[in-house]
């Protein structure tokens, strides 16, 4: 069994940036993405902000060469640009010449078209085409096709937590043998289902979001999508391949609290975070920086914070939220915060949590605010917590 | 590491919640599509908790509960469910008041009860199970998966993993697709499924359970060998390679399987593939078919499995499932074969212990 | 007062989809959450959309909710007192 996972290709396009470089520069200029809404036809659209992507499904579309006729959702469209950016780094020529997989992750799936056409799949033909794009494993799919992937592929849907899961489960597919490397990573888009859905929980902020703040009113929306090559050591050494870093731990949890709120001393986060640890046969002490899920919501930031305190007892690394940033890209959060953390350790880099102003009164936790440059990271710990009390937590530390 | 059933759960169309009363005979329908049978919610969930659990979720807990108390476990190490579509009924409810209400007065609990993870969700908040927790909705691959994850557990080190296969079906979202021609055009006599030659499956929908453990109990259904997926084969002879490289690595031959399961859904063009392969390879052999008895839907494989284990346990194989006239002598080996619409394929081997 | 809570009552066991309950077995002076019928914060939302579709009031900070909504009598009197 392969002991360690190699992460050699990496892809993002959110908010902040078509492209890993282009998201780098954003974090280094502390340049958020967060603004009003433009691409949805909603009665909330100057209400609440939002991350949007800045490219239409027109310029992807015309980017990635590829046919409307094709019924291309805007998550195929997003996860296709951020799957062939992370295979292109990692120099993959031919994708089938060794055992290659992918694992997606959504939460919203092919919404965005659904809730556009859902009167016209019952009631005329125009949208025929989309009618299959609705279910999540359509995305999946066309990147599938897109890159030529046949050998394994599956989706992954659990909330907040889902792209990190698609991290965890690519390493133990490499690990039991079954792969020998795998493209993981996740897709969300902005829809109003999502958007009004997550207004009527009451959890979305008027303003740019404000996490582990005392007076943050909630998280911001984001969409993206973010994609990494896992490979195992064994095809890394053989290909002679430098990678960008090591997937040394992970760990799924449950809160098993609530259908959506996290339970007050953040049970399953510390679990998670603690079974990380376990598994990458790391230390507490072994932490350099942890980019946390921080959503900005009163109860995530707050259930987190004892989290962290209960694993990390008074010496808590160095955090921060990227969310401040990007917004919460939901299924994508996992992979995206995965590649910034990467970012992190390859640049000896620590990204601000943007807009922090005052600490929160039930514990004395302070992100950092300012970006840290020369620093010496070997470890970093990434939180994704997700509804349904799913949490998982995942290690990266440097090659 | 070996797999052994020790659990299993069905609630279908079908009176499969208990295997001696299912075989006492097919339930007909000639509906647009097959829908679950009702249990009697109350006996299992009260209804302060049942408020916020669809159709499919109360199945789950219900199937998920009946399987874990089989296998005599209180807490599994892992719960990981398959669903192709999740939960559409409160998608809709959602999406209907939003789009009619002008995106006004909208109230939570149909989002979050529409989020795919919320049958695993559930079941975990209602045995407080802190354990791992996956999701997967892959069409025609979100129960392999699942399954896949749970033989990896037990390859890990974990001892008892709850899996799951859950799809439910809707009046619109049948009609949408059925529009689209992946349904039969008309309602269908389930029984007669075989004789209609004609374009797109009869629909369904379906839960079922299994606790997948380390270790034989007395209770041990059977061991599931192996299983292998395979995503749009270009053509039969890929399908066919793929079926003999699979019996190959699991140094099984054609001789040793008893009887073969497929899942032929009455769709003219996928069932001519399923019979292509029966031919080349199973002329001989008893063969069964389980789409009549519960519609087709993503994870309709897990009814195949369900009957699988239920037979090699009891050896009772119900002539209402066979397609051809061999005798079934004693099942030692059950090889299933289905796929969804030729997108997702999958092979899955089940043997006696 | 009393249509009011019976009416209430009705509207609460639809709204939080409490199949397979009667309005006479939810108590007028229970408490409604924790203890008591047991709801939680989710159902805390869908009882203000209750009140501003129904009845016209709106509530902007869902904690004043958790005297308003303690139980259907205090439901009864806030609406007495505030509808429009």
């Amino acid at each position: 069994m392969s002991k360690k996972i190699y992460i050699t290709g990496i892809g993002a396009l959110t908010a902040i940036g078509n492209n890993v470089s282009e998201n780098f520069i954003s974090l280094k200029e502390k340049k958020s993405g967060i603004g009003k809404i433009t691409q949805l036809d909603t009665i909330h659209k100057d209400e609440i902000p939002v991350a949007e992507v800045k490219l239409t499904d027109d310029e992807l579309l015309k980017e990635l060469d590829l046919k409307k006729e094709g019924a291309y959702t805007r998550i195929s469209l997003l996860g296709i640009k951020a799957a062939k950016e992370a295979i292109k780094d990692a120099k993959i020529s031919d994708i089938n010449e060794y055992r290659t997989g992918i694992i997606s992750a959504t939460t919203g799936a092919g919404m965005v078209a659904s809730e556009k056409y859902y009167h016209d799949f019952l009631n005329t033909d125009f949208a025929n085409d989309f009618i299959k794009t609705h279910e999540a494993a359509d995305h999946t799919e066309k990147i599938a096709d897109y890159l030529g992937i046949t050998e394994f592929m599956t989706t992954i849907s659990t909330a907040c937590s889902s792209s990190a899961n698609a991290m965890m489960l690519g390493a133990r597919l490499i690990k039991n043998g079954i792969l020998d490397r795998v493209i993981v990573g996740g897709a969300d888009a902005h829809s109003k289902f999502t958007l009004n859905g997550f207004n009527t929980l009451m959890i979305l902020d008027r303003k740019p979001c404000k996490p582990f703040d005392n007076d943050r009113k909630g998280l911001n929306l984001g969409e993206g999508a973010a994609y990494l090559v896992l490979e195992s050591e064994e095809l890394v050494k053989k290909e002679g391949k430098t990678p960008h870093a090591i997937l040394s731990g992970y760990a799924n949890a449950n809160d098993a609290y609530h259908q959506t709120a996290s339970s007050p001393e953040g049970y399953g986060g510390s679990l998670a975070m603690q079974q990380a640890l376990d598994n990458s046969n790391l230390k507490i002490e072994d932490i350099d920086y942890i980019n946390v899920h921080g959503t900005g919501t009163a109860n995530n930031d707050l259930s987190e914070g004892r989290a962290m305190i209960t694993i990390f007892g008074n010496n808590i690394p160095k955090f921060s939220s990227t969310k401040a940033y990007t917004g919460h890209t939901l299924a994508a959060a996992g992979s995206v915060e995965a590649i910034y953390s990467i970012l992190s350790l390859q640049n000896k880099m620590i990204f601000p949590t943007l807009r922090f102003e005052t600490p929160m009164e039930e514990f004395n936790l302070i992100p950092e605010t300012d970006l840290i440059e020369n620093i010496d990271i070997k470890h970093i710990m990434s939180n994704s917590f997700g509804f349904g009390g799913n949490g998982t937590v995942i290690i990266l530390s440097k090659s | 590491m070996k797999a052994y059933i020790n659990g299993t759960a069905s609630l279908s169309p079908q009176n499969s919640l208990d295997y001696n009363e299912f075989l006492k005979g097919i339930v007909e329908y000639e509906d647009d599509f097959l829908k679950s049978i009702k249990p009697n919610f109350k006996d299992y969930i009260k209804p302060i908790e049942a408020r916020r659990m669809s159709k499919t979720v109360k199945n789950g807990i219900i199937c998920s509960e009946i399987a874990m108390l089989e296998a005599e476990i209180n807490m599994p190490d892992a719960i990981i469910v398959g669903t192709g579509l999740g939960i559409l009924s409160d998608t809709e409810k959602f999406l209907e008041k939003m789009l009619n209400d002008n995106e006004q007065y909208l109230t939570p609990t149909s989002f979050i009860q529409s989020t795919h993870n919320t049958v695993a969700a559930q079941i975990a908040l209602r045995i407080k199970c802190h354990n791992y927790n996956f999701t997967y909705v892959n069409r025609g691959f979100s129960f392999e998966t699942a399954l896949q994850d749970g033989m990896m557990h037990l390859n890990e080190g974990k001892k008892n993993v709850l899996i799951g296969g859950a799809d439910e079906m809707s009046e619109h979202y049948f009609h949408i697709v059925r529009k689209n021609g992946r349904w039969k055009k008309i309602a269908i006599k389930n029984t007669e499924l075989l004789n209609y030659k004609t374009e797109g499956a009869i629909c369904g929908e379906g839960v079922n359970f299994f606790v997948l453990s380390s270790e034989k109990k007395k209770n041990t259904y059977a061991e599931l060998k192996s299983l292998k997926t395979f995503y749009k084969p270009k053509n039969d002879k890929e399908i066919n390679k793929k079926l003999l490289s699979f019996l190959e690595n699991n140094n099984i031959n054609i001789t040793d399987i008893d009887l073969v399961i497929t899942g032929q859904s009455g769709d003219k063009k996928g069932d001519a593939i399923y019979d292509n392969i029966l031919n080349n390879n199973f002329i001989e052999k008893p063969v069964a078919y389980f789409k009549h008895l519960t519609g087709d839907y993503q994870t309709s494989s897990s009814f195949a499995f369900w009957l699988g284990a239920n037979i090699l346990k009891s050896q009772k194989v119900p002539d209402f499932i066979m397609q051809n006239n061999k005798k079934v002598k004693k099942v030692k080996n059950i090889l299933i074969y289905n796929h969804y619409f030729n997108i997702n394929n999958s092979f899955m081997l089940l043997s006696v212990i | 007062m009393e249509d009011l809570t019976l009416k209430l009552k009705q509207q609460i066991i639809e709204a939080l989809n409490l199949e397979d309950m009667e309005p006479d077995e939810i108590e007028t002076n229970e408490p409604l959450f924790g203890d008591g019928l047991g709801l939680d914060s989710i159902d805390a939302l869908e009882l203000i959309v209750l009140l501003e579709k129904n009845y016209g009031i709106k509530i902007e900070n869902p904690k004043d909710g958790q005297k308003i909504f303690h139980s259907v009598k205090s439901m009864a009197e806030y609406i007495t007192a505030n509808q429009k």
